[in-house]
């Protein structure tokens, strides 16, 4: 029987994944009706999909919260900032991953590692955190 | 009912600062394809007298004067924005319908027990916090009142922090406030329109509202009489707008009777595009992105879900082919079994002119396949541009330069922001 495969929809899209090959018709599979879905590791680490980035670190400065130089982290930016998270905020116009720790007048943004430095915004500069650090994926 | 229209501030412009911070309050224009011109700039920019689509190699001195930052459009990102953007709309009401890339009408039906300029600025904090967009919100009775609302919001005529309620204002308060807007700001009045009604003595939103429709059917069109109507508080406006937008072409249709599989959306959507292409090619333009979009009926007592995704094109094209295949993607991932489909459309977006279409080296799609696989998957991880048709270096009169783009940082595994 001749194939009916036809070529999946070829479409440039950065980064995005291309569709899977068409599915075969055939019998139904006794299995179907106990079919679950695989396990997701987009389902898994993000909780508010629209509002989750992907960001790269460079250097090791948050070693000491299990980050290292080179992993990808999961940065939700819907989650309110709390005491003690890991946060990316912005200092002077660049991107920083550093623990929030709320002060009685200010925030200090600390690090994770000896010979880095922490960060003290006091109560009257202006600290913008760009989102809340949910998951250090490292690559072994 | 009550509708809100929301909209980016500086869409495009906005996105780039979320990655670059550092472009937070400089002035900073974002080049159509080819570096050509500006198509969107910041408030600073906007200041310094710069009109939209001013060419980029006229700005220049001024550029190099002011400090200007300038961008070759990003589409992938924007359009991922955009996507972002619209889910959370879609958080605030079950009625929503995705106007353009950054524009979304809300329909308030149900809401009327809100403080609905509260439910504004919520929704403001929200898209901000959670996708960091800045947006303008305008409520008012129809689609066209809303769009003028956030005209208002925007430029501060009207309302507070960015969002403007008409329903708050009083008749005498609004008709002052339309007597200080030029007619010209309506939704679907252009140039031509806003030269020939000024000729008429037509020249504010006010004088627009107390003119005698019929008289204006007459003199120009039953689309002019509706915006009118709109504009004294009637609703008539579908999203399907007669008036032809050189902005983007939109098709859709409401079904007959409801549509719940796969294999009919997918015909219905295919021949959207097919008439939307037409359009597209008899305006002599190529669309750099798809927009597909599926309903249910938000006033049925039943399961709602509707959702729209952005396509971008790897390059602008006006083949309905390429693009019903874009449409078609799309379409599969956003579709859900179990709903009952009221309606669906396609958008074609950002237009630009066929004259400036690159040149392909290949014949049509169906050869590319395999070359476009392997293309498609060392330009995922690599970022887009690592592999190229040979066309874009040999006739360099077309390539398409984008000498400016900033990062993939949303589309991108190796284009994602660093962070130390």
């Amino acid at each position: 029987m001749p194939s009916l495969s036809l070529p999946p929809p070829c479409i440039a899209l950065s980064g995005l994944p291309l569709l899977a090959k068409p599915v075969p018709a055939g019998f139904p599979s006794p299995a179907a009706d106990y079919y679950e879905e695989r396990l997701s590791l987009d389902e898994h680490l993000i909780e508010h999909r629209e509002a989750t980035f992907f960001v790269r670190v460079q250097g090791h400065s948050m070693t000491g919260f299990g980050i290292h130089d080179g992993d990808l982290l999961v940065v939700d930016r819907a989650l309110e900032p709390q005491d003690r998270q890991v946060v990316i905020a912005v200092v002077d116009g660049a991107f920083t991953v550093k623990q929030l720790c709320k002060l009685q007048n200010g925030v200090l943004l600390r690090s994770g590692a000896k010979g880095h430095v922490d960060i003290l915004v006091s109560g009257d500069q202006e600290l913008i955190v760009w989102g809340v650090v949910r998951w250090s994926i490292h690559q072994i | 009912m009550t509708i809100a229209l929301v909209d980016g501030n500086n869409f495009y412009v906005s996105c780039e600062r979320v990655f670059n911070p550092k472009l937070e309050n400089r002035p900073v224009v974002v080049l159509s394809n080819n570096d050509g011109c500006a198509v969107a700039r910041s408030s600073e920019v906007k200041a310094l007298g710069v009109k939209m689509g001013t060419p980029w190699f006229q700005m220049k001195d001024l550029a190099r004067k002011h400090g200007i930052v300038a961008l070759s459009s990003n589409y992938a990102l924007y359009a991922d924005m955009s996507n972002r953007m619209m889910a959370v709309l879609g958080q605030f009401s079950p009625d929503q319908e995705i106007y353009s890339i950054d524009e979304c009408f809300l329909g308030l039906e149900g809401f009327s027990h809100l403080d609905l300029v509260e439910y504004g600025k919520q929704i403001r904090q929200r898209v901000k916090q959670w996708v960091g967009i800045p947006v303008c919100v305008g409520i008012a009775e129809t689609k066209t009142l809303a769009k003028l609302a956030n005209h208002c919001a925007k430029k501060n005529l009207a309302g507070s922090d960015g969002v403007c309620d008409f329903n708050r204002m009083s008749g005498h308060e609004l008709s002052s406030l339309f007597s200080s807007i030029e007619v010209g700001e309506i939704w679907g009045v252009g140039r031509q329109l806003t030269r020939k009604l000024v000729e008429l003595g037509i020249s504010t939103v006010e004088d627009l509202r107390t003119a005698d429709a019929r008289t204006l059917r007459d003199r120009f069109s039953v689309v002019l009489e509706r915006t009118v109507a709109e504009l004294n508080g009637t609703p008539c406006i579908e999203i399907e707008h007669d008036v032809p937008n050189k902005q983007q072409i939109i098709s859709s249709r409401s079904f007959g009777s409801y549509v719940y599989d796969l294999e009919p959306l997918k015909e219905a959507v295919a021949s959207y595009i097919a008439i939307a292409a037409e359009k597209l090619r008899g305006q002599g333009s190529l669309a750099g992105m798809v927009q597909v979009y599926i309903r249910t009926n938000p006033h049925k007592d039943a399961p709602q879900y509707q959702r729209g995704l952005t396509i971008p094109m790897p390059e602008a094209t006006d083949d309905t082919f390429r693009l019903t295949r874009a449409a078609l993607w799309g379409l599969k991932r956003i579709y859900r079994t179990g709903y009952a489909y009221q309606k669906a459309g396609v958008a074609l977006l950002n237009l630009t002119d066929a004259k400036n279409r690159q040149m392909s080296l290949f014949s049509t799609a169906k050869d590319n396949t395999k070359l476009m696989q392997v293309m498609d998957r060392i330009n995922a991880i690599w970022g887009r541009g690592t592999l190229r048709s040979a066309a874009e270096g040999i006739e360099k009169g077309w390539k398409m330069k984008r000498e400016r783009m900033s990062p993939c940082y949303t589309t991108c595994w190796g284009q994602v922001p660093i962070v130390a």
